[in-house]
C-alpha cells in the first residue's frame, strides 16, 4: 500500500468521525424545534446548527479528500509527491476541527470585533469557524491540490480523470477565500457568499464528486475507460453549462437585477438532465453486471448516490428553482429538506461508497457481505427520506401560510408555531433523525468490527480446507 | 466516428465552461455595479435619516420599499460617513453574534427564526412612529421580550451595538429585494 493511500484510509475514518458529530448536534438541533426554550441562554440553536452544518462540510471535504488520496496513486501507479508534508497537514487539520468545534461549544460567540471574526466565530452560514480556521483549510487544501498536480506531472501522464480533476481543484480551492471577507453591504456580501455554496455545490463539488464516482465504477465493476472518461466530459460541460448560471436562482431577492430571474431561472431548471444521466449511466453499468457486484456495499451505495443525487438535488431543487415558487419557499423548512436530500443523495452516499470500496482493496478484496451493512443502509436512508419529507410538508405549509397567506411578518411566524401541520412534521423529523443517527451507529459499527470478521473468515476456510 | 474520441467532448467541455465563465463575469460586474449603496436598487446608507415604507407597486405587480421624508432614529441625522460606519459596526454586531444561523436576511439563512428583510417595518413595532419604533427595537434586541412560545435569546447585544443593528434593519428594508417577502404587512395579512 502507498503512504497516500494510508493517508487516505486515515482522512475517511477521520470524515466518519465527524459525520457522527454533525448527527449528534443535527438531533440537538431539531430539539429546539419541538421544545421550545430548550437551553435558552446556555447553548442556543444556532450554536448547535453551526456545528451541524459547519462539520457537515469537513466531513464531505475529509471525505473527498481521503477518496482521492486513495485512488491517485493507483491511477498512477506511483507514490503521491510531497506526501509527507500532507501527512503533518492531516495532523494539523484534525487539531484544528477539534479546537474549532471546542470553541464553539463553549465560547459560542463574541464581541463585534476583529477578534471574533479571526478566533470565535465569523456568523456567516457554513463557514462560521473563525480565520485562523480557514487559513487551515485553504492551506490543507492548497497543499492537496499540490500533491494532485505534482504527482500528475512527475508521473508524465493525465488520464481523463485526473484532467477534469486537476482543472476542478483549482477553482474549489480559490472559491474557498470567499469564506474570509466581512462585507457591510447584505446584498453584496449574499452575492459573494453563494458562490462559495452555490459554486461549491452544484457545480465543483459535483465534477469531485463526478471524477471520485468515475474511478468508483471503474475499480467497482470494471466500467471502460474510454466510456466513463467520455461520460465524465459530458457531464462536466452540463453540469457546468446550467450550474455556472443557475447560479442565479440564489439572486432573486437579495437586491440582485430582475434579468436573474429569467437567467437563474432558465439555467437552473436545466440543472436536473445532468443528474439524470449520472443514474441512466449508473444503471447501465449496473444493469451490465445484473446488479452483482464482489463489494455489494460500495455497488449499493453507489448506486443510492446516483439516485440521490437526481432526486434530492435535481428533483428537489427544481420543485422551487422557479422564482413564481420560490417567491413563497425561499427561506422555509422547504429549503431545508432539499438541503439535507441533496446533500445526503449527491455526498454523503457517494463518501460511503468509497468508503466501503477504500475497505475492501486494503484488504485484499475480501467479502465484505453480512446483514450489518443492510440495516445500516436502510435506516440511513429510510431516515433520511423520512426527514425530507416531514421538512417537505412543514415548508409548504410555511410557504402557503406563513410566506403567501401571512406575509412573513413576525405574526405570521407566530401563527406557524401554532399549526398542527408544522408541529407534527418536526416531531416526525425528529424521529426520523433518530432512525437516521440508529443507522449511522450501525454502519460504524459495521465498519470496526470488518477486520475481525475477515479473520474469523479466514481462520473458517482454513479449518474447513484442513477438515475436506 | 469522432462521437468515439474522447478528446471531441474534452474540447466541448472546456468549450461550455469558458463561455459560461465569461457570461457570469459580465453580469457580475453589472449586478455588482447595481447593488452597491447608492446604487440602482440599493439605497445609500444615509437612508437611514428617511422614513421607509413598503408599498404595492402597480406598475411592478409586487411590494417594493419607498423612501419618504426625513425620520430620524436616535435623534441624530447621520452624515454619509457616520452612516457608514454604524452600518458597518451593524454588521459586525450580526456577524458576531451569528444572527443568520437562527433567521434569515432576504431569506437567506437559519429557519428557526422570522424573516429580518424588513423587520424594521414589522407591524409590530411599526404601530409606533420611527423614533420610538427605533428606540423598542433597540430595548428588545439588549432584552429580547417574547412574544410566542419559541424566545429569542439574550446575546449580551450593548446598547451601542443595537442602535447599530437598528441602523442596519433600517437601511435593510430599503433595498429593493423584487417584492419579497410578498404581501408583508398588508391589510389582511397577518
Ligand atoms: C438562537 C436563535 C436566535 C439568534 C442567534 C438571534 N435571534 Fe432574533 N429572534 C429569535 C427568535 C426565536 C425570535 C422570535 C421571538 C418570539 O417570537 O418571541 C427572534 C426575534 C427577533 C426580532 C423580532 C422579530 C421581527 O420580525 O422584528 C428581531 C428584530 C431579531 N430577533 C433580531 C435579531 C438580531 C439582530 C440578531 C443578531 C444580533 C438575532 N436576532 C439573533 C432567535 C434568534
Ligand atoms: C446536488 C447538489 C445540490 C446540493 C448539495 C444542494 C444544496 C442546497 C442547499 C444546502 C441549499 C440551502 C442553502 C442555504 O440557504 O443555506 C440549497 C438551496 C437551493 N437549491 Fe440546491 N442543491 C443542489 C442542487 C440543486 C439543483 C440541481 C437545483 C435546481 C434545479 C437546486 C435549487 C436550489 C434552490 C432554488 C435553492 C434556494 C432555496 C431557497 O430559496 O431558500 N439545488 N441547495
Ligand atoms: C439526525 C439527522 C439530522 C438532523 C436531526 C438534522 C437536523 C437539522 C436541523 C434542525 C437543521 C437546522 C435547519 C434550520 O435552520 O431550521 C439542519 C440544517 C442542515 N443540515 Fe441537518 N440534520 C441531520 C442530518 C444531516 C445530514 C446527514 C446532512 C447532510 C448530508 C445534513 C445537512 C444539513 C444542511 C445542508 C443544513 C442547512 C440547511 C438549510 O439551512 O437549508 N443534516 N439539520
Ligand atoms: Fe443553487
Amino acid at each position: 500500500m502507498y503512504r497516500a493511500q494510508r493517508l487516505g484510509l486515515k482522512y475517511l475514518a477521520a470524515s466518519t468521525v465527524i459525520f457522527g458529530a454533525m448527527i449528534i448536534f443535527g438531533l440537538l438541533a431539531s430539539i429546539y424545534y419541538v421544545r421550545p426554550g430548550f437551553l435558552l441562554n446556555t447553548f442556543n440553536f444556532s450554536t448547535a446548527k453551526i456545528v451541524h452544518i459547519n462539520g457537515l462540510v469537513i466531513w464531505l471535504l475529509m471525505g473527498f479528500i481521503g477518496a482521492i488520496y486513495w485512488f491517485l496513486p493507483q491511477e498512477f501507479e506511483r507514490e503521491v509527491v510531497g506526501i509527507g508534508l500532507a501527512e503533518v497537514l492531516f495532523w494539523v487539520l484534525c487539531a484544528s476541527v477539534a479546537v474549532v468545534i471546542a470553541v464553539f461549544i463553549f465560547v459560542q460567540y463574541g464581541a463585534a470585533n476583529e477578534w471574533s471574526m479571526w478566533f470565535i466565530n465569523q456568523g456567516r452560514k457554513y463557514v462560521e469557524a473563525p480565520r485562523w480556521a480557514a487559513i487551515v483549510i485553504s492551506v490543507t487544501a492548497g497543499v492537496f491540490a499540490y500533491n494532485v498536480i505534482a504527482t500528475c506531472v512527475a508521473a508524465r501522464k493525465a488520464t481523463g480523470v485526473v484532467t477534469v480533476l486537476i482543472a476542478d481543484l483549482v477553482p474549489l480551492v480559490v472559491l474557498y477565500l470567499d469564506a474570509f471577507p466581512e462585507i457591510s453591504n447584505m446584498s453584496q456580501d449574499l452575492f459573494w457568499w453563494w458562490w462559495l455554496v452555490h459554486l461549491w455545490v452544484e457545480a465543483t463539488w459535483e465534477v469531485l464528486i463526478g471524477c471520485i464516482m468515475a474511478w468508483t465504477l471503474m475499480h467497482l465493476v470494471g466500467a471502460s475507460r474510454r466510456v466513463v472518461e467520455s461520460w465524465l466530459y459530458v457531464e462536466v460541460a452540463l453540469v457546468l453549462g446550467t450550474g455556472i448560471l443557475g447560479l442565479g436562482h440564489h439572486y432573486f431577492w437579495i437586491g440582485t437585477p430582475r434579468y436573474w430571474f429569467a437567467i437563474g431561472g432558465f439555467f437552473s431548471a436545466l440543472e436536473p438532465l445532468p443528474l439524470l444521466g449520472m443514474i441512466v449511466h449508473a444503471v447501465y453499468d449496473a444493469g451490465e453486471r445484473h446488479l452483482q457486484a464482489a463489494n455489494r456495499p460500495a455497488f449499493y451505495w453507489t448506486l443510492a448516490e446516483a439516485f440521490g443525487n437526481f432526486l434530492g438535488g435535481g428533483v428537489w431543487g427544481f420543485m422551487m428553482t422557479l422564482p413564481q415558487i420560490n417567491l413563497y419557499s425561499h427561506g422555509t423548512q422547504w429549503t431545508a429538506s432539499h438541503g439535507h436530500f441533496a446533500f445526503w443523495g449527491a455526498y454523503g452516499c457517494g463518501v460511503i461508497s468509497v468508503l466501503y470500496l477504500a475497505i475492501a482493496q486494503s484488504r485484499g478484496n475480501q467479502r465484505l457481505d453480512g446483514a450489518a451493512w443492510k440495516w445500516s443502509f436502510a435506516m440511513l436512508n429510510v431516515g433520511m427520506v423520512g426527514m425530507t419529507g416531514a421538512l417537505l410538508v412543514a415548508g409548504i405549509d410555511q410557504a402557503f401560510y406563513e410566506r403567501a397567506i401571512g406575509g412573513s411578518t413576525w405574526n405570521a411566524y407566530l401563527s406557524m408555531q401554532g399549526r398542527p401541520w408544522f408541529n407534527e412534521s418536526m416531531w416526525a423529523r425528529l424521529l426520523f433523525g433518530l432512525m437516521f443517527a440508529c443507522g449511522f451507529a450501525v454502519l460504524a459499527y459495521d465498519l470496526i468490527t470488518i477486520p475481525k470478521r475477515q479473520q474469523a473468515d479466514a481462520v473458517e476456510e482454513a479449518t474447513a480446507a484442513a477438515g475436506s | 466516428m469522432y462521437t468515439q474520441d474522447v478528446y471531441f467532448w474534452r474540447a466541448g467541455a472546456i468549450a461550455t465552461v469558458v463561455f459560461m465563465c465569461v457570461v457570469l463575469a459580465a453580469l457580475t460586474i453589472d449586478t455588482l455595479r447595481q447593488i452597491s449603496p447608492g446604487g440602482a436598487r440599493v439605497p445609500s446608507y444615509d437612508v437611514i435619516n428617511s422614513a421607509v415604507t413598503y408599498q404595492y407597486d402597480t406598475s411592478r405587480g409586487e411590494y417594493l420599499p419607498k423612501i419618504g421624508g426625513e425620520e430620524l432614529i436616535f435623534g441624530h441625522r447621520y452624515t454619509e460617513d457616520e452612516a457608514s460606519t454604524l452600518i458597518a459596526k451593524g454588521k459586525l454586531v450580526i456577524q458576531s453574534r451569528a444572527c443568520i444561523d437562527c433567521h434569515t436576511f432576504f431569506g437567506n439563512g437559519g429557519y428557526y427564526a422570522p424573516d429580518l428583510t424588513r423587520a424594521w417595518m414589522d407591524p409590530v413595532w411599526a404601530i409606533s412612529p420611527g423614533p420610538k419604533r427605533a428606540e423598542r427595537l433597540a430595548k428588545f434586541l439588549t432584552n429580547p421580550l417574547r412574544l410566542g412560545a419559541r424566545p429569542m435569546p439574550n446575546l449580551k447585544i450593548r446598547r451601542d451595538e443595537a442602535e447599530a443593528v437598528v441602523a442596519y434593519l433600517k437601511w435593510l428594508s430599503s433595498v429593493d429585494s423584487n417584492g419579497f417577502p410578498d404581501r408583508f404587512g398588508a391589510p389582511g395579512a397577518n
